[in-house]
């Protein structure tokens, strides 16, 4: 089977490229370990895992108004922000963020991606031209 | 978006660079929510957080020559003097906060060095459209006070101060303050921490704006505090309606504007029990080496209540409480200050608990009243177990928590 492209939306400029890790909740990006990219929130969904490099795939962001931004600026200051985010709920609070710290961004992305999508796929995030690309 | 001449001028920058920089991060903004305008905004509440990022943004403001436009209230980083007098901060930890200061004075901010603005010092009229970052500030001026702000981050609530005006989306508009969710609470909702807990059902409720139903008619500005700054700990929420409380919900129809609830959320006792055992709070029964108040800043009202229940007494370990610099000058002329350091504690002005100040209880183990308290300060080492404010006095009282 070739590559798949969709149909998304742009929140930040920036075209990103990696493995796809998905988390079911929410993320605060200043509970994630700057060195190596883990949560380390209790009771969350991908805890323990790195978000470093990946094509992260969440609802949205939650929590603080303040550190929201400093948790992403951390993980840049390491290398370890994400390759790009794919969200659903965007809010402004990590919307402002991802404009800030310049992180490719997309959302409203074609339903049939999240029936398709999973955890390792290799994934090509434009925000530019608004596509997705699932690669083989 | 459509840019009026002025703004255009400014995105060309010919307002100065820091002002193009400011509006330049907020089209952004607009265009991912497909705001068809910017309107003027008439007060602002920055969330300044004194940790790396904030300071890199805010001092790039200032070196473009950014300055605000609409004077904002800020949020604490922390004292200063206190924390350098007492040699609880390292040299660097100090020149952090004195750059921070710097910075905001320069930008012309309010320095009032406080996370709820809605108390006293920063309280917007219904229907003003403001920007207003920090948890608990947002969905207060929203639902408490009728004023309209997205939930803005720190550094857009800086852009908007700077440039003045607004996207117009959101929560900025008449029909998406409407309710989404309704929450029928039938839990016990005694004191003020309770709202904390109902808060923090962030991943129970889910997204959208919540309606509760279940909490009389009469909700405490500690209570409303305390629910706002949870809800935005475990979740996303720019307001809330509480049905014969919050301004916009007069009845049950008016909160959802004549539609159906998208989904029915029941919050119990056990909902409660859960979140705080298994996911919030360290277990109790264990001796504590500290205990931790303020997160957001203490009112006058619950320092009243502090100094009463430590009349005649003497703590074991060490209380801290976390106010306004307002409110602790209040609470000076009242007498409280001496009865809460006569039994050992201490009210420390212009502080947030998650700041350096606070490094020496790095693996330590106290009691907070705050989920919130205790959700942040994790990464710095820090734990808690999570008690209502009472439960914590007698355990700073006896040194271990129940």
């Amino acid at each position: 089977m070739g590559a798949r492209t969709f149909s998304c939306h742009k929140i930040a400029e920036g075209i990103g490229e990696g493995e796809v890790i998905i988390s079911k909740d929410e993320i605060m990006f200043y509970l994630v370990r700057p060195e190596t990219g883990e949560i380390i929130e209790k009771a969350h969904d991908i805890e323990g895992r790195s978000v470093a490099k990946k094509i992260l795939i969440f609802p949205g962001g939650k929590g603080s108004s303040v550190v929201q931004s400093d948790g992403l600026y951390q993980l840049m200051m390491n290398g370890n922000q994400p390759a790009a985010m794919v969200i659903q709920h965007p809010e402004t609070v990590l919307v402002a963020g991802a404009i800030i710290m310049e992180i490719p961004t997309v959302d409203r992305v074609d339903p049939e991606f999240y029936e398709v999508v999973k955890d390792g796929d290799r994934v090509r995030v434009d925000a530019d031209s608004s596509v997705i690309t699932i690669l083989d | 978006m459509e840019l009026t001449k002025d703004l255009r001028d400014m995105l060309d920058g010919k307002f100065g660079e820091g002002a193009r920089l400011a509006l330049k991060v907020q089209v952004g903004i607009g265009e991912c929510f497909d705001a068809p305008r910017m309107v003027p905004v008439t007060n602002a509440h920055v969330a300044l957080s004194n940790q790396e990022a904030d300071l890199w943004f805010a001092e790039k403001m200032v070196k473009l020559g950014a300055r605000a436009k609409i004077s904002p209230t800020v949020n604490p980083g922390f004292c200063l003097a206190y924390f350098k007098d007492k040699n609880m901060v390292t040299d660097e930890e100090a020149e952090h906060m004195r750059r921070t200061h710097e910075a905001y004075k320069a930008l012309g901010c309010r320095l009032t060095y406080n996370c709820t603005p809605y108390m006293d010092t920063n309280i917007p009229f219904p229907n003003e459209i403001i920007a207003f970052s920090e948890s608990s500030a947002t969905p207060f001026v929203n639902s408490v006070w009728g004023a309209r702000t997205n939930r803005e981050s720190a550094q857009s609530a800086l852009c908007a101060a700077i440039t003045g005006v607004v996207p117009e989306y959101g929560l900025l508009l008449d029909e998406n303050r409407k309710g989404d969710i309704l929450v029928e609470v039938r839990a016990k909702m005694e004191g003020d921490f309770a709202f904390s807990l109902l808060g923090y059902m962030g991943k129970k409720i889910g997204p959208g704006i919540p309606v509760f139903v279940g909490l009389g008619n009469y909700v405490s500005p500690e209570s409303h505090r305390n629910l706002g700054a949870e809800l935005n700990t475990s979740g996303a929420y720019g307001m809330y309606h509480i049905v014969g409380v919050t301004p916009e919900a007069p009845t049950l129809e008016a909160a959802f504007g004549g539609k159906k609830p998208l989904r029915t959320v029941v919050i119990t006792d056990e909902d409660f029990e859960r979140v705080l055992e298994t996911e919030i709070s360290d277990p109790g029964n264990r001796k504590i080496d500290f205990a931790l108040f303020g997160c957001p800043h203490t009112s006058t009202m619950e320092l009243m209540h502090i100094a009463s229940r430590l009349e005649g007494k003497k703590l074991e370990v060490p209380l801290w409480i976390m106010t306004s610099s307002l409110t602790k000058t209040n609470a000076e002329k009242m007498g409280l200050l001496d009865a809460i350091r006569a039994a050992g504690g201490e009210v420390i002005a212009d502080t947030c608990s998650d700041q350096p100040c606070w490094h020496l209880y790095r693996g330590k183990v106290g009691v907070t009243e705050s989920p919130k308290c205790a959700y942040y300060p994790r990464k710095r080492g820090l734990e808690f177990v999570i008690r209502d404010m009472d439960t914590c006095i007698d355990a700073a009282l006896k040194g271990e928590v129940e």
